[in-house]
């Protein structure tokens, strides 16, 4: 299993447009993830306003919604990320970087 | 005098401009095609703006917001968004196929969109501060795909109990309706009603520009629905609950105060199809667009005044609409026959519609419901409901009397002439009807047994007739091979009529019988 816990995270983050929440959320995610997954991580950033139909397909109401498309399974957490405490939980995320859970 | 000619001359234009209101325009409405909605709220929805409709589970707020998007893209050229927190879309298309709707095929054609939103709690672990911006996108890009002009939110509480900020979801709450009203949009917000508040926020109702209340009640083992408006921002509207039904036509409103009294009254008049008992009423009958109401004992003759009433109706081309709530058409064509009626040509012809059904089938307003849709798709210019008693046995009195009065509203806007028999309980007083339904009625005839004697003798008298004169005599008459046959008033020397074999027995003596003499008594 050393490998998977070692493969690249993949990370999209829905906002709409430049506001004050979107902004602080992309800022609180590039610091976390330096933090706890240096190296192993892709950022996505999807703005709602360019892309509405995404809205839709991606099942997106509340924004920012940061959601985890790798490793499985995936994740959605809502809010500017600003409690990092929540998301650190919500994404899963241990010392280490590897996806914890009761699965080995 | 200056200020008075410098004065500016009143101009709309800078009055907005001033901050002042425009001059007042009537409220535009959009119709919602649901039959008796758009009565009762004088042509429909406040247009370009949100109401909501609340009402506990089961009430039908799904099918009434979805009718209202059916109805817009067939009948109103608008095209609408259904977005729906609760079911999903096939679950959506297979319970509007329930109500005759055939939403795939709007959806082909782009005429509605139905999106599904999904909302599991568990995935949204909440780290900061959000809004509802996704939405919005999410249904304005649906509203712009289509060209929408009518939405829907089933339901607003479905919506908002993923999120547990409170502030959040009243900011949103209030954003959400406002948002609706610049995208303008008629918009129907369904909520579930709290025990004992409107809404689960207490907000959306004051945030909508209508409120609608659905409600559900089960009394004695059947279930009735009632629909009130609770407010209309910048219109007159009936507080009053009102029925309704939902059924494989979709919804029907059966308002009871919107018709009014409002109906034409003609001069016109029609034959009773009894030439003597025509002879007892100044106009030679009734006038056309009358409601009748004959009521006696049972076995007293008040089927047999109604065949002749259709009878007589069939053969001058009339149309006529017969609801037996007793008796098949078959039964009925039979019974008829023996006293020399024969119904069965006019049946075959089509002028004679027979509906038999027992009352107990439906219920009340869906026996109303169900009559107004038949003469509604059989335009008749006679209807007899046979007996009306019948129907007390699906409702309460005061139910009863008033679908009746929705009933003979209804048909007297048409010019139809309506007979309506009673049956009455032996023994009671003859003029009481069960229903207390005479000061419905414009005619009310009796009819019932005399007994003298020895002898029960048939006889039939007129309580009452509106805006006509009258005899006031109790009228003997024989049930005979050629129908019913008023016999003709035999006095005693005192003054008394005499029935039955002590008019034999006059007739023996003097058999030169002053028949314009009692011709002159019989109408006054």
């Amino acid at each position: 299993m050393k490998t998977g816990a070692r493969r690249t995270w993949r990370l999209r983050l829905y906002v709409a447009g430049q506001t004050p929440k979107s902004v602080t959320a992309l800022a609180n995610l590039k610091r976390l993830c330096k933090s706890h997954l240096a190296g192993r991580y892709r950022i996505e950033v999807v703005d709602l306003l360019r892309q509405p139909h995404l809205a839709r397909r991606d099942e997106i109401i509340v924004i920012p919604t940061l959601v985890r498309t790798l490793p499985p399974p995936i994740r959605r957490i809502i809010g500017d990320l600003s409690n990092q405490e929540r998301v650190l939980v919500g994404l899963d995320v241990r010392d280490g970087g590897s996806p914890g859970g009761r699965s080995p | 005098m200056t200020s008075a000619v410098r004065r500016p001359k009143p101009d709309p234009t800078k009055r907005a401009r001033n901050g002042r209101r425009p001059a007042r325009r009537p409220l535009a409405k959009a119709p919602t095609g649901i039959a008796g909605l758009d009565e009762i709220t004088n042509g429909g929805l406040p247009r370009g703006r949100p109401t909501l409709v609340c009402g506990g589970a089961g009430c039908g707020k799904t099918l009434l917001a979805m009718e209202f998007l059916v109805r817009g893209a067939l009948e109103h050229g608008e095209p609408g968004v259904f977005m729906s927190f609760e079911e999903t879309p096939a679950d959506l298309v297979e319970n509007a196929r329930s109500l005759g709707f055939d939403l795939a095929r709007l959806r082909a054609r782009r005429r509605l969109l139905l999106d599904y939103v999904r909302l599991e709690r568990s995935e949204l672990t909440e780290t900061g501060e959000y809004d509802l911006e996704g939405l919005f996108i999410r249904l304005g890009h649906a509203i712009d795909s289509i060209g929408a002009k009518r939405v829907v939110l089933d339901t607003i509480e479905t919506l908002f109990s993923g999120l547990s900020d409170r502030f959040v979801v009243r900011a949103e709450l209030a954003r959400l309706f406002r948002w609706l009203k610049t995208k303008e949009v008629t918009a129907i917000v369904t909520g579930e009603r709290e025990a004992e508040h409107l809404t689960r926020h207490g907000l959306e109702e004051y945030v909508s520009d209508c409120v609608i209340l659905l409600d559900q009640r089960v009394r004695e083992q059947s279930a009735t629905r009632r629909l009130r408006i609770l407010k209309y921002r910048g219109s007159a509207h009936g507080g009053n609950e009102v029925p309704f039904l939902i059924d494989d036509h979709g919804v029907s409103v059966l308002p009871i105060t919107s018709l009014g009294l409002t109906h034409q009254a003609t001069t016109a008049h029609l034959s009773t199809g009894v030439p003597g008992l025509d002879a007892m009423f100044a106009r030679e009958g009734y006038f056309r667009g009358n409601s009748v109401l004959a009521s006696g004992t049972a076995g007293t003759g008040k089927s047999s005044l109604a065949a002749h009433f259709v009878e007589a109706a069939c053969r001058r081309g009339e149309r006529c609409l017969y609801f037996a709530f007793e008796e098949s058409p078959s039964q009925i064509a039979r019974n008829m026959r023996s006293i020399g009626i024969d119904l069965e040509p006019w049946m075959r012809r089509g002028l004679l519609q027979v509906h038999a059904q027992r009352p107990t089938a439906l219920g009340l307003e869906a026996h109303l419901v169900a009559m107004h849709r038949l003469i509604d798709a059989c335009q008749p210019q006679v209807v007899v409901v046979d007996p009306v008693t019948n129907l007390i046995a699906v409702g309460s009195e005061i139910e009863v009397k008033a679908m009746l009065a929705r009933l003979i509203d209804f048909m007297k806007l048409r010019q139809i002439t309506a007979l309506f028999t009673s049956l009455t309980e032996g023994g009671g007083a003859a003029e009481q009807t069960d229903l207390g339904v005479s000061s419905l009625m414009d005619v009310w005839m009796l009819l019932g047994n005399l007994e003298a004697n020895g002898e029960r003798n048939r006889a039939i008298q007129i309580v009452k007739a509106r805006g006509m004169a009258h005899s006031n005599q109790v009228r003997e008459f024989l049930m005979t091979d050629r129908g019913i046959v008023l016999l003709d008033v035999s006095r005693r020397a005192d003054g008394s009529v005499a029935i039955g074999s002590a008019r034999d027995a006059r007739r023996e003596q003097a058999p030169a019988d002053d028949r314009p003499a009692a011709r002159r008594r019989g109408v006054e």
